[in-house]
């Protein structure tokens, strides 16, 4: 690893000043994967800025029709938070599956959908459900905020504070899991909210999307066999040793419709 | 150079370290407790396991000047005297390591897992295995040995 300077940021604001000043800075959130990066020797950055003591950055509240949680809030803590068991059961189930309980208990929300990787389970939550994205900036639409692979929305000092979620009537979150990492080799996220329908995909594309054709036969018949006679183009999905494109496109199909039959 | 005060093993420690330094170099290279072992640099294996403030957590994707304050136990801190840890002890009674070389990751996940669950199933145990990596035992054994240890953990052993 490079060495770099390292700061505790005692503020977001503390913090955005010195991201927007130096650009080779970095924000440390649970570290589970920026640390794993500088180990590797990927990345090189100046220095750290730490937002583990930021106290305003934690925790889960309901707030009117929406779970609020705050961009420092870890895995394990969303996995057994009361609030989102009652309200979005699927969105716990998720998070209790991210890697395995060390991880858990460091990695953030935050942290996540900053890091926006292709198989990150998180963004297919934010998707489905239509999240928005909280800064010390602006409010972010899910659809804007997820722009490429490791790419996001986000400004040179623009940091996540928290993330709403909408309260659905249903939702479930199925996973293909990488048998050594656990990251989705494909995950699929459905959600029906206020009548609408939503189907979030990672794992399968460089980038996090949205199966539309599903989410319109799912507006007309909530069920899986409504799914049957569809399929997703294995064209531009990811190829590796996990999986070629053509197995993650079927994947897709058969998560979405293992999903809609556990959201019931 | 940052200095770095922590607790561990209920003994205020403190180091000299770089800001790169890695919580379980700290351990291992600062302090001599070397019972807590580094399998992989992917932060994958597991066999850095600790807990920091009561919790599991990989000593080697943590760093040192991010310990400051915290409160640490590691394999070392587990057995009193003479008198192996209960976990430690089912690790032993059932056979549930050859090498030894991921044994200290794996009791820490398990006093973790048992602190918050006095009667893990066995298929909630291997579940909780998932960032414990053994290349040679086989988890059969070792999840034996971490349902026995739980066990015995409930029962004030
Ligand atoms: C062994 C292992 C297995 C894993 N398995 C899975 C899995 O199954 N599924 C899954 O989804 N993930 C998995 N992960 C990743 C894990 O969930 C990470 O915790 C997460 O991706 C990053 O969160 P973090 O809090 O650790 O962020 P960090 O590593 O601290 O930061 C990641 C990036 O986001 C930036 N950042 C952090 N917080 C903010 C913020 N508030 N605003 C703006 N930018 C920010 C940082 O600057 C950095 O670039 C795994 C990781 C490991 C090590
Ligand atoms: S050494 Fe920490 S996970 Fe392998
Ligand atoms: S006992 Fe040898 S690696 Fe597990």
């Amino acid at each position: 690893m490079y060495d770099f300077k390292y700061q505790k940021a005692s503020s977001v604001a503390d913090a955005a000043k010195v991201i927007g000043g130096d650009s080779e800075a970095k924000l440390v959130a649970g570290g589970m994967t920026l640390i794993p990066t500088l180990k590797q020797r990927l990345a090189k950055p100046t220095q750290l800025v730490d937002l583990g003591g930021i106290a305003e950055l934690k925790g889960i509240k309901k707030d009117g029709n929406a779970i609020v949680i705050g961009a420092m809030t870890k895995h394990v803590d969303v996995a057994n938070s009361p609030e989102v068991k009652s309200a979005i059961p699927a969105l716990a189930d998720l998070a209790a599956h991210i890697g395995d309980p060390a991880v858990r208990n460091r990695g953030t929300i935050g942290g996540s959908i900053s890091n926006n990787d292709p198989a990150a389970d998180y963004p297919s939550a934010v998707m489905a459900l239509n999240a928005t994205i909280v800064t010390n900036k602006r409010k972010i639409a899910a659809d804007d905020f997820f722009k490429g692979m490791f790419e996001t929305a986000l400004g040179a000092d623009e940091i996540v504070t928290a993330v709403s979620f909408p309260i659905p009537e249903k939702a479930a979150y199925m996973k293909f899991p990488n048998p050594a990492s656990r990251y989705a080799i494909v995950g699929t996220f459905v959600a029906k909210t206020g009548g609408n329908v939503r189907v979030g995909v990672t794992g399968a594309g460089p980038v996090v999307f949205r199966w539309k054709d599903a989410e319109a036969a799912l507006g007309k018949s909530w069920n899986a066999d409504a799914l049957k006679s569809l399929s997703v183009k294995a064209d531009g999905l990811n190829s590796d040793i996990h999986a070629s494109s053509e197995y993650r496109a079927h994947l897709v199909g058969v998560m979405a419709r293992r999903a809609v039959a556990k959201a019931g | 150079m940052p200095s770095v005060t922590l607790t561990v093993n209920g003994k205020k420690a403190t180091a000299e370290v770089e800001n790169r330094t890695l919580l379980v170099q700290l351990l291992r290279e600062n302090l001599g407790l070397t019972g807590t072992h580094v399998g992989c640099d992917t932060s994958q294996c597991g066999a850095c396991v600790v807990h920091v403030n009561g919790v599991s957590v990989k000593s080697c994707t943590l760093l040192a000047v991010q310990a400051e304050g915290a409160d640490v136990l590691t394999i070392e801190g587990l057995a009193k005297g003479n008198d192996l840890h209960p976990m430690q002890a089912a690790f032993r009674e059932n056979h549930g390591l050859q090498c030894g070389f991921c044994t200290p990751g794996m009791v820490m996940s398990a006093v973790d897992l048992a602190n918050k669950n006095k009667n893990p199933s066995e298929h909630e145990i291997r579940e909780w295995l998932e960032g414990n990596i053994c290349r040679c035992t086989g988890y059969h054994n070792i999840v034996k040995a971490i349902k026995a240890g739980a066990e015995a953990m409930a029962g004030g052993r």
